[in-house]
């Protein structure tokens, strides 16, 4: 029977690629290791190897052919002994993973089989952003890309401003959201950093200390647990221990929390750490507008801010501004979905849960106001309360730990602030209280699920 | 980008021996004072302490002060200082006032960090010193930051960046060692070895006990310099300097030299012997080294006495006003978290 060739993922969170080129012809003699095809995404190119022996039967997927999702068939290889007619005998393609068997009650609970690590797009927002004005042209970016602009625009702006950090440079970015800074603004702005987080952030902290307003990249938040002295006790604390004196204008930024299947070692979330300390500022965004308009606030900001991304959303579209000048204000957070039933509390990658429950609820008649906190510190407590006040309900979302966590400072505060107004306790929904399992299965229950938020929202609504 | 030539590096070995090349009469004569007022205002310190005015940790640089003096010989306005936290005396010898330092070591809000900070973490930034660090090792990743922005920025200006034989241990000294040679970072790494990190000798803490070799597979020439000579101390700085302002990268001075006193106030002493320390004091103490020498060449008991007496009334004025100066008002509590 023909072999079928499928588009293949470069990484643990791609989910389509471009076809590039074809490197065979139909009918060409193919032998296990012979490049077949080239294949990219906005991050990087890899050649497709042909694992099996024989003839290139069929090409599926002409060259060129954008957004192709990760397994889908792109050609059939010919055994020896079979011809053209046997292609009619190759399988369909494959049906999409299916969730491994789970426990019987997390079972019940699973929503549509999507991989957890594969959100819609976040919606566009602008209608509902007070930063922008009314009949504002959007764009259509990326998050990737979104990033990028805001720190192209800000070194424009200001000489002081500069990049540094894991293959931010030559290679472009390890998740390529610093693509094409080195061409623009030369190796003395964009410089690549030995593997030496602890040193590079101190480095980093010092430059600030004189003066210069640097962007420390982390390649991911993981690897920034080798320089958290320095960005604690350097960087956060400087301003106070001088009496104002020296104060230290940095962002620390790179994608926080789970990307997927990359294990406990690579998948935390860092938002409670860092909101902990008064002196740093702690950014954790969602949609493309944010990503871009909070960034150039960040590095304008005279305090170390902590700029928390994701890895999962980089490729995602989102609608951004087209202004010359759009900056988001830190600690604002936005009513990213109006309703009067139950607020749901979330920020940067728990949105994405928190949006897909409040479309499952509307169906069932509850209306939930989604608040997108943007900024975890400091807080928009202002925000959350008057939301709870109107609806009598909450449920916090996030992908990090309950013990200690954001949710918990959120359930604390509407406590302290709005207890006479609630209805019904706060609910939680957070990642599970295990180290990142790596098995799919096992992965997809230890992060929070669309079910478990609309579970929740119907507790506390007592439905 | 190729490595220039070590010249320092080989030069070492051979000036080791002779004697350093002599100070001018006006350079002893503010060698003198400079060192002795670290001194004084350290003695006064150590009685402040003993008093209850000051509190935490206090360490005293008494026995060192020839290290931060001589290296401020060799600078020019524009270069930054950053220590750790035994950092009293390179402020002053940056500058700094004494009001201002024995004030933050007694809480107040005329202190250089309104209070906030305390002994180990004051800064100036007119004066260009930058801490006044806490941890053990952090001024290192920081004091090659100074020297990032200073070639970021194509000044001349050079960062000298103290630590001692304890903080040469961490992992990011070397972290730091590799980025300065690597960029070819104007720093001057002063490697304060005192003998002891805290209670632990260098022997008991060192594989190689060597500190001007530690840069050596970063290709960063190193040199030992006697920190209990002034004069030892200003020609080696004279020469890192040159290096740095020479755009030949980073350099480090091993300055050998001895603390008197505990490591902190409350220190046990068990780990050196009372023999031990008077032999330093009584052989190569660094302000008698240079009074004897102003000595013999001519200066007078009393013209030397009068330098003791101005140092004594600015120590004693210090002492005066941290202890009067108001405590910061309460509403300084939630200041200067952010700007």
């Amino acid at each position: 029977m023909p072999i079928q060739v499928l588009m293949p993922a470069l990484s643990p969170t791609m989910e389509k690629g471009n076809l590039a080129k074809w490197l065979k012809k139909e009918g060409e003699t193919i032998k296990s290791g012979d490049v077949i095809a080239e294949i990219e995404t906005d991050k990087a190119t890899m050649e497709v190897e042909a694992t099996d022996e024989g003839t290139l039967g069929k090409i599926l997927i002409p060259e060129g052919t954008a957004d192709v999702a990760v397994n889908t068939p792109i050609a059939t290889i010919l055994a020896d002994g079979e011809s053209a007619a046997d292609l009619a005998k190759a399988p369909a393609a494959p049906a999409p993973p299916k969730a491994e068997a789970a426990p019987a009650e997390a079972k019940a609970e699973a929503p549509a089989p999507k991989p957890a690590a594969a959100p819609a797009a976040p919606a566009a927002v602008a209608p509902l952003d007070p930063e922008v004005p009314e009949g504002t042209e959007m764009v259509t970016q990326t998050i990737r890309e979104a990033l990028r602009d805001a720190m192209a625009e800000e070194m424009r702006r200001d000489q002081d401003v500069f990049i540094m950090g894991e293959e931010v440079a030559e290679y472009q970015g390890a998740y390529k959201v610093t693509q094409g800074l080195l061409q623009e603004f030369g190796a003395r702005r964009v410089i690549d950093t030995p593997i030496t987080e602890h040193g590079f952030a101190g480095v980093g902290i010092g430059a600030a200390m004189a003066g210069l307003k640097p962007i420390v990249e982390f390649m991911t938040w993981n690897f920034a647990m080798q320089a958290m002295d320095q960005i604690i006790n350097s960087a956060g604390k400087t301003l106070y221990m001088s009496g104002g004196q020296m104060g230290c204008s940095i962002v620390f930024r790179g994608p926080n929390g789970a990307a997927a299947r990359v294990a406990a070692q690579h998948s935390q979330d860092y938002a409670a750490w860092y909101s902990q300390i008064p002196g740093l500022k702690v950014i954790a965004p969602y949609s493309a507008a944010d990503y871009k308009g909070l960034l150039k606030a960040a590095i304008r900001d005279p305090n170390p801010v902590i700029f928390l991304e994701n890895e999962v959303l980089y490729g995602h579209t989102g609608e951004v501004p087209k202004l010359a000048d759009f900056i988001v204000p830190i600690g604002k957070a936005k009513i990213a979905r109006p309703g009067k039933d139950v607020t749901i509390v979330s920020w940067a990658m728990g949105m994405s849960y928190a949006l897909k429950a409040a479309e499952e609820l509307a169906k069932e008649g509850i209306e939930a106001e989604v608040v997108d906190l943007r900024t975890i510190r400091p807080m928009d407590t202002e925000t959350i309360i008057n939301s709870v006040k109107k609806t009598g309900r909450a449920v916090t979302v996030e992908e990090g730990w309950q013990q200690s966590g954001v949710g918990a400072e959120v359930a604390a505060r509407i406590m302290e602030q709005a207890f006479d107004y609630l209805d019904a306790p706060v609910a939680r929904v957070s990642g599970k209280d295990v180290p990142m399992p790596y098995a799919a299965n096992l992965e997809k229950l230890a992060l929070p699920s669309v079910a478990e938020v609309v579970a929740a929202a119907k507790a506390v609504s007592y439905r | 980008m190729a490595a220039p030539k070590k010249t320092v590096a080989k030069e070492s070995g051979q000036e080791k021996a002779g004697s350093p090349p002599e100070l001018s009469n006006e350079q002893e004569l503010k060698a003198l004072r400079d060192m002795l007022l670290i001194r004084r205002f350290e003695e006064k310190a150590g009685q402040l302490y003993g008093m209850g005015a000051i509190g935490g940790f206090c360490h005293l640089y008494i026995g060192q002060e020839a290290v931060v003096v001589g290296m401020q010989m060799a600078l020019k306005l524009g270069d930054q200082v950053i220590t750790g936290y035994r950092d009293h005396g390179h402020m002053l010898a940056c500058g700094m006032e004494a009001k201002g330092v024995m004030a933050e070591l007694t809480g107040r809000r005329g202190g250089y960090s309104k209070g906030k900070g305390g002994s180990m973490h004051m800064f100036s930034l007119e004066k260009h010193f930058y801490g006044g660090h806490g941890i053990v090792g952090a001024q290192v990743s920081l004091g090659t930051g100074l020297a990032f922005a200073n070639r970021y920025r194509g000044n001349d200006s050079v960062s000298v960046t103290y630590f001692g034989d304890g903080a040469a241990n961490q992992g990011q000294v070397y972290e730091s060692f590799n980025m300065a040679e690597l960029w070819k970072l104007p720093v001057i790494y002063v490697i304060e070895n005192n003998r002891y990190a805290m209670g632990t000798s260098v022997s008991r803490a060192s594989a190689q006990q060597d500190f001007s070799k530690r840069g050596a597979s970063f290709n960063i020439p190193g040199k030992q310099v006697d920190g209990m000579d002034v004069r030892a101390v200003k020609a080696a700085a004279d020469e890192a300097v040159a290096w740095c302002r020479g755009g030949n990268g980073p350099i480090i001075l091993e300055m050998q030299t001895y603390r008197y006193r505990g490591h902190s106030m409350s220190d046990p002493a068990k780990y050196r012997t009372r023999e031990e320390v008077e032999k330093v004091r009584h052989d190569q103490d660094p302000i008698e080294q240079v009074r004897n020498r102003l000595l013999a060449a001519g200066s007078s008991e009393q013209d030397l006495k009068a330098i003791d007496a101005e140092v004594r009334e600015i120590v004693n004025e210090s002492a005066d006003f941290a202890q009067h100066d108001p405590e910061p008002d309460p509403s300084e509590l939630y200041t200067d978290v952010y700007r």
